[in-house]
């Protein structure tokens, strides 16, 4: 009776898990097998690993992925620490979640506006004294518009697993003998590694397919395997290349989460 | 013999938070080797005392002398004092062996050296072959145990512990708390143990030191302050009495309900209004015509090791009485006890002041 009724209530989610998360899957599995004359082919599999464009892209892609989640934690976990020690600690989060309500297009349309030519940006560079500067378009300016937009997503993490340690645990480090150094490296850092390892999961693989940045931001010259599946879909139509390369991104997803998974067996719990 | 050292001494330190008042000039010297218990209920102030003696928190005024060096600024890391936490405050992201080695890594001791300390604070608290489990996999008497060994380890001179067993049952608090006393006995460490818990403070301690609202009541072994009581609260907050208002008519002779008792206090003014204790396991069950007060009883309760009776006087005035047998003719019944058993206590008395008027007048007797 509960295990049926317990079922009941799961079934709608096993079925969104089926439609809109099991099929795609397989389709673009079953979809990578083919080339372009619909005939069953590993040949897509093949020019991937042989081609070094392809390789290079993969290559890109991650580098981006790397610094853009490297800059990203950097800035958020010094922000997320200091926040724990605010006094409205619930409206600095607020303001930390609202960007994350407005559309992902409008703030990298914001940004284009900022960078360009005439932007804010180049005024204040002109103002004092060292002129106007290419900075839309650049590895750079992807790479931080990518950070800025994944930041609420590594600070929330890291800051709930910061709030979670005891103030009598650090209190406790410091009567044994830790400065506030040591206290840091020693008990605050690996007590909110479980933070950091969530906030990196939910940084690190969505922008290994970052497009949209890729393109408005870093223009043509960014290209990472976001943007080589937009292509072959959308301009090449060779959907059968566009599904291979989908398919290594899965693999490397799957990957990235074993390897940033909690080690402990069994969760320890606090 | 030598006069033992002293290893901390508080002078006039006072700590407020926002409007509350948390610590109103606070005195004290503790000697070296001695367990000492603060004891007083929640907001009394004497887990403030214990925090600035660790250096968590800064006093607003005062001097913390250690060792007769002023550390009142000296933040936590840099006292050589370790605390043992209300909640033990393990962490949870290592295993015994490093939580007990924190402290003696971060002296940089060599490998050897510190693995064989650990090993031996292991052993004293007697969980060795604990070293690889994790703090999660531990019971709250073994964590406590854990938390104990961390302090010890690093060899302190003072050991603070914050309600350090409040979060044990029953039967193990007591179990712990011959472990700490036999533990304080064998180190010799000076032990500052902060407790709500009267019967805690009167069972481990060498001296108790009360406090209500910021001050010391009364500093004395738990003898002392069980049987002569400075004041109202403290005679209220260690052990059960009764307490009822009286006057002094001269010395060893106070009246209180109306009638005249010989007593074994002195040292005030004739007819001064005073307070009197009477402890119930001091009174005993008579006859009427045996006893000094004559009471009927109003409930009885089996304690498992006494009665405990309530009973009142002609004149409504309620007495607790501990019995070994329980009452059988209620209505009327003698209550007797020994001169010696009436402690009387002036109002508003200064220890200082109480403390010469008891060597004065006990001077006398001899």
């Amino acid at each position: 009776m509960t295990r049926t009724s317990r079922l009941s209530y799961f079934s709608l989610y096993l079925l969104w898990i089926l439609f809109f998360v099991i099929t795609p899957v397989a389709l673009i599995v079953y979809q990578s097998f083919f080339n372009l004359n619909h005939q069953f082919t590993l040949q897509n599999y093949r020019d991937y690993l042989s081609s070094s464009v392809y390789l290079r892209m993969t290559l890109n892609s991650f580098i981006f992925a790397f610094l853009i989640t490297l800059l990203t934690l950097l800035i958020s976990y010094p922000a997320a620490y200091y926040l724990t020690r605010l006094k409205h600690r619930q409206l600095w989060i607020l303001l930390i979640i609202l960007p994350t309500w407005i559309n992902l297009l409008l703030k990298a349309y914001a940004f284009i506006g900022i960078f360009s030519q005439a932007g804010s940006v180049n005024h204040f560079l002109t103002f004092i004294g060292i002129g106007p500067q290419q900075i839309l378009f650049t590895n750079m300016s992807f790479v931080l518009v990518a950070a800025y937009i994944q930041i609420p997503f590594m600070i929330l993490p890291i800051y709930n697993s910061l709030v979670d340690i005891d103030p009598a645990i650090i209190n406790a480090s410091h009567d044994l003998g830790a400065n506030n150094v040591q206290t840091l490296w020693r008990v605050i850092i690996p007590m909110s590694a479980n933070g950091v390892r969530s906030g990196v999961q939910s940084v690190f693989i969505p922008s290994l397919s970052l497009f949209m940045i890729t393109r408005l931001i870093g223009g043509n010259r960014v290209i990472t395997l976001g943007t080589a599946i937009e292509e072959h879909f959308l301009t090449t139509m060779n959907w059968g290349m566009g599904s291979t390369i989908g398919v290594v991104l899965i693999i490397i997803m799957f990957i990235t989460m074993m390897l940033t998974a909690s080690r402990r067996k069994g969760g320890v719990k606090r | 013999m030598q006069s033992p050292e002293t290893i901390l001494e508080l002078q006039h330190i006072y700590k407020s938070f926002d409007d509350f008042v948390a610590l109103d000039n606070i005195n004290i010297k503790l000697d070296q080797g001695k367990f000492y218990s603060f004891l007083g209920p929640s907001g009394s102030g004497k887990t403030t005392v214990l925090r600035i003696v660790a250096g968590l928190i800064l006093a607003d005024r005062g001097k913390v002398l250690f060792d007769g060096q002023d550390i009142s600024k000296l933040p936590a890391e840099k006292r050589k004092v370790n605390t043992v936490f209300q909640n033990y405050a393990l962490f949870p992201h290592l295993n015994v062996f490093d939580n007990v080695a924190f402290g003696l890594r971060l002296k940089r001791m060599p490998q050897d050296e510190l693995q064989e300390r650990v090993m031996q604070a292991l052993k004293t608290i007697q969980l060795n072959g604990y070293e690889d489990r994790m703090i999660s996999e531990l019971s709250g008497g073994q964590q406590q145990r854990v938390a104990i060994a961390r302090a010890i380890v690093n060899e302190p001179r003072l050991l603070l512990l914050d309600e350090s067993l409040s979060a044990l049952d029953q039967k193990l608090r007591q179990q712990m708390q011959y472990e700490l006393r036999s533990l304080q006995q064998r180190l010799g460490i000076t032990f500052l143990f902060v407790t709500h818990d009267q019967e805690e403070a009167l069972a481990m301690s060498d001296e108790i030191i009360v406090m209500n609202e910021g001050r010391i009541q009364q500093s004395g072994t738990p003898v002392d302050i069980y049987d002569e009581p400075i004041n109202h609260f403290v005679a209220n907050f260690i052990g059960e009495s009764n307490i009822v208002p009286g006057t002094m008519i001269r010395d060893y002779e106070v009246e209180f309900v109306g009638k005249r008792f010989e007593c074994a206090d002195a040292g005030m003014r004739d007819h001064e209004p005073v307070e009197v204790v009477l402890r119930p396991e001091d009174i005993t069950v008579t006859t009427p015509n045996q006893g000094k007060l004559v009471v009927s009883v109003d409930s009885q309760l089996f304690r498992g090791d006494h009665f405990e009776i309530t009973s009142h006087d002609e004149d409504g005035n309620e007495w607790l009485i501990h019995a070994t047998n329980s009452i059988e003719d209620r209505d009327k019944v003698g209550l007797s006890f020994s001169p010696n058993a009436l402690h009387v206590m002036r109002f508003g008395e200064k220890e200082a002041d109480f403390d010469r008027r008891l060597s004065e007048y006990e001077g006398d007797e001899s």
